[in-house]
């Protein structure tokens, strides 16, 4: 078996499976932060009960966004030891001081956070609560940072066949590199406003009205509503980004072959390279040309200009497509919702079963979008510079097939797990309502069980 | 030889990394010992045991991903050809990794019929995460030799430094518990001190003979007098900790924290030992730490970064091990 291919899947699982983890925790420690401040000004108790059941979520996530990044961080060199010779002096700075300044501070504040609410003053706990996001949200700039220089490599030079640091400045800002950490922030937004909305539904259909239902709901809901419409404008800015450094993923994306004027919007099609067109289309016409130029006699980039350096056409033209129609749905959903809220305070059942399964559409969609963002990157592991198929190391075949095998079964495993243990919380606290004991805010003693276990 | 950069930079690195090296098996062997420990307790001394070491296992861990990451960023040569060489241990320690950090969130939050599960895949976990390190440190210490001999070799020292990390574990017990599991936690730390010493015996002992080099470098004058405090003292050090279980735990609960620091000591010697065998080379007698070197320009930025950010890390790292002081209690979220 090809052990680029089996390479390539392994790092794709991994880091599929990695990425969900931190796109939950990166924006839910800024809502569990909202959560207690709101609860600081007010001194409502159900701001902490909604507090109390979501940072279980987050030290859940965090435990399996750590171990999914550690296996990251060695996959590096089991997989792929070429990277690192080749642009070593510019990925490993960036490496190096996410972990020196994200990591430590995360994994530090993270226990004081999570079990330290009666050993330390309430400002320390607040104050842990920043630092641990705080810590989440720099680790998503530098990573960030790092793979969008992978995509547009800037303030480089190449010396004896290895890439040498010349601007960092330039290196960190390159050019795709603020579109991208924005596009990912919100996303994580998104996510997990739609997990706090759709767990909070599920506690609303069975029956749960009580204070720290609502208050989790209407904080999901009306975040989502708000950050949709950002998104999809943040998400064109990104993708007109693009169309300037990197026209061949564009082409893929738009599935267009010919460069030129009044190319049409194509909605559905199975492209084939082979013949190079596309079957069974459905389009409108002057439509790409109008979304990436604003003017129908614009030019698109066509896949014909890039014979044999451009990406795969079938997996970027759908996953991108993908990635859209979730993101229209989560306008509809959110929106929809925000109006009931706010006009008839009361969800309908069939929106709050809508909501449900739209828990997890900020992981389809972001997945969706790394997919069409880093398979359009190929045939480049860095554009330009250093191409996937000369990364990879001398590990046999048949052993990369044995441990992506058992990477699989571990990480559906894993996730279903997870998600069971989501639903378990969702249930149990819509079980206690607003009866459960707070010991913490009780000012209890030390030694009394709390609620959660 | 005069000072400059691009000679001193490669090697503040390596020093770099063998602190993180020897921080993360001293800070993570504790709560790997722990889980290995899982075995011989019962259900509410194994609360108590993940109460000692819930708020810090998360920070200790980082340390591997420093150690990981100064050898991938400052030695990009010498991870290819090592995580290489180490496909599968690197594997089957990630496996065992992913398994008990998982496992420390999940046994608290499934519905409570279900949490003996996890208690199983946290111990589990925890032995095959200590296994794979010991196997890739014996088969490091011979050179990455995966022949027969190398894997022999790296099984024994696989189950010492489980023994030596179950000791660590027991040792934090002492000093985090009271009472009966305190008790046990002593005769625990007797009994893994035994295949401890072992362990360090026999990796003392191959090292010289696994490579010609270093066996000059240790059996010559006078280096060889030079070098003799470290087994010496690692030796009375074992003796000396061996005598104390018959008198742990001692009224007033003094000292507890002593067989933990002693422990940490023997690591720290038999780690200068290993760092003097080895140096100068990263990939045992194939690639030098300046041959595996990064840039010293892109050195020079992350060693700026480290110089500020470390001693911040430190310094919250005993905050947090502060805040966290004293027996440990029902972890709980509030």
């Amino acid at each position: 078996m090809d052990p680029l291919i089996l390479s390539r899947m392994q790092f794709g699982a991994n880091i599929s499976f990695h990425i969900l983890f931190p796109t939950i925790t990166i924006a839910l420690g800024w809502v569990l932060l909202f959560f207690k401040l709101r609860y600081n000004a007010t001194n409502d108790s159900a701001w902490m009960r909604a507090y109390f059941t979501w940072v279980k979520v987050f030290a859940l996530s965090f435990a399996m966004g750590v171990v999914s990044g550690v296996t990251m961080s060695f996959q590096f060199g089991t997989n792929w030891p070429h990277y690192m010779e080749k642009v070593g002096n510019i990925a490993g700075p960036l490496l190096a001081y996410e972990i020196l300044t994200a990591f430590f501070l995360e994994a530090a504040f993270l226990g004081i956070m999570l079990f330290g609410f009666r050993r330390v003053s309430n400002r320390i706990h607040t104050l842990a609560t920043v630092l641990v996001a705080g810590g989440t949200t720099l680790s998503a700039f530098w990573i960030i940072a790092l793979n969008s220089w992978m995509q547009t490599p800037a303030g480089f030079e190449i010396r004896d066949g290895v890439a040498h640091a010349v601007d960092w400045w330039a290196i960190v800002f390159n050019p795709s590199m603020p579109y991208r950490l924005v596009h990912m922030l919100l996303a994580s937004g998104l996510t997990v406003s739609f997990l706090i909305a759709g767990l909070s539904a599920l506690r609303y259909l069975t029956g749960d009205r009580s204070e720290s239902m609502w208050k989790a709901l209407r904080t999901g809901v009306f975040t989502a509503a708000i950050l949709i419409p950002i998104q999809i404008f943040a998400g064109d800015q990104h993708g007109l980004n693009t169309l300037e450094h990197q026209p061949q993923k564009i082409a893929a994306m738009e599935a267009n072959w010919n460069t030129g004027p009044n190319v049409p919007l194509v909605l559905f099609a199975l492209p084939d390279e082979a013949a190079k067109e596309n079957r069974f289309e459905i389009a409108i016409p002057d439509g790409a040309s109008v979304v990436l130029r604003h003017s129908t006699s614009g030019i698109v980039p066509g896949l014909n200009d890039y014979p044999g350096n451009h990406p795969p056409v079938f997996p970027i033209f759908w996953s991108f497509r993908i990635m859209v129609g979730t993101g229209v749905l989560m306008l509809l959903v959110s929106w929809s919702a925000a109006f009931f809220l706010k006009r008839r305070h009361s969800l309908p059942k069939p929106l709050a079963m809508l909501m449900v399964p739209m828990a997890l559409s900020g992981w389809l969609a972001t997945l969706a979008g790394w997919y069409t963002t880093e398979i359009g990157r190929q045939p480049w592991l860095v554009t330009g510079v250093l191409k996937t198929a000369d990364a990879v190391g001398p590990v046999a075949g048949s052993h990369v097939a044995l441990t992506l095998t058992i990477y699989l079964i571990l990480y559906v495993l894993l996730l279903i797990a997870y998600l069971g243990v989501l639903v378990h919380l969702a249930l149990k606290a819509a079980k206690d309502g607003d009866n459960s004991p707070l010991p913490g805010v009780l000012n209890a003693p030390m030694s009394q069980p709390a609620a959660g276990e | 030889m005069s000072f400059d950069w691009p000679t001193a930079l490669p090697l503040i690195f390596a020093g770099l990394m063998g602190l993180a090296i020897l921080i993360y098996v001293i800070l993570d062997g504790f709560d790997l010992g722990i889980g290995i420990l899982f075995a011989a307790a019962q259900d509410a001394e194994q609360d108590t045991m993940i109460a000692a070491i819930g708020p810090f296992w998360d920070a200790n861990e980082t340390w591997l991903v420093l150690a990981v990451g100064l050898l991938l960023v400052a030695f990009p040569l010498a991870h290819g050809v090592i995580l290489t060489a180490l496909y599968i241990p690197v594997f089957v320690l990630l496996v065992g990794l992913i398994l008990r950090g998982v496992a420390f969130d999940f046994r608290a939050k499934v519905p409570t019929e279900r949490k003996h599960r996890w208690n199983r895949i946290f111990f589990l976990g925890s032995l095959i995460a200590s296994l794979a390190q010991g196997y890739m440190l014996g088969v490091y210490v011979l050179g990455l030799d995966v022949g027969f001999g190398g894997v022999a070799f790296g099984v024994l020292v696989a189950f010492c430094l489980a023994a030596a990390y179950a000791a660590m574990g027991a040792a934090w017990v002492i000093y985090k518990t009271e009472g009966e599991l305190q008790k046990k936690a002593v005769r625990w730390l007797r009994t893994t001190l035994v295949l401890t010493a072992l362990g360090m015996a026999a990796v003392s002992l191959a090292t010289p003979f696994a490579s010609p080099r270093i066996f000059d470098k240790w059996f010559v004058w006078p280096a060889m007098l030079y070098l003799s405090p470290l087994p010496i003292l690692s030796a009375l050090l074992f003796l000396w900790l061996w005598r104390q279980t018959f008198h742990l735990p001692k009224p007033g609960d003094r000292h507890s924290l002593t067989p933990f620091l002693t422990l940490a000591t023997i690591f720290a010697l038999g780690f200068a030992g290993l760092a003097w065998s080895f140096y100068p080379f990263v990939v045992p007698d194939r690639l030098t730490i300046w041959q595996a070197a990064s840039a010293p320009e892109s050195l020079a930025i992350i060693l700026a970064g480290t110089v500020v950010v470390l001693p911040v890390i430190i310094f919250y790292s005993f905050y947090a091990y502060r805040v966290f002081g004293g027996k440990a209690t029902d972890l709980t979220y509030d």
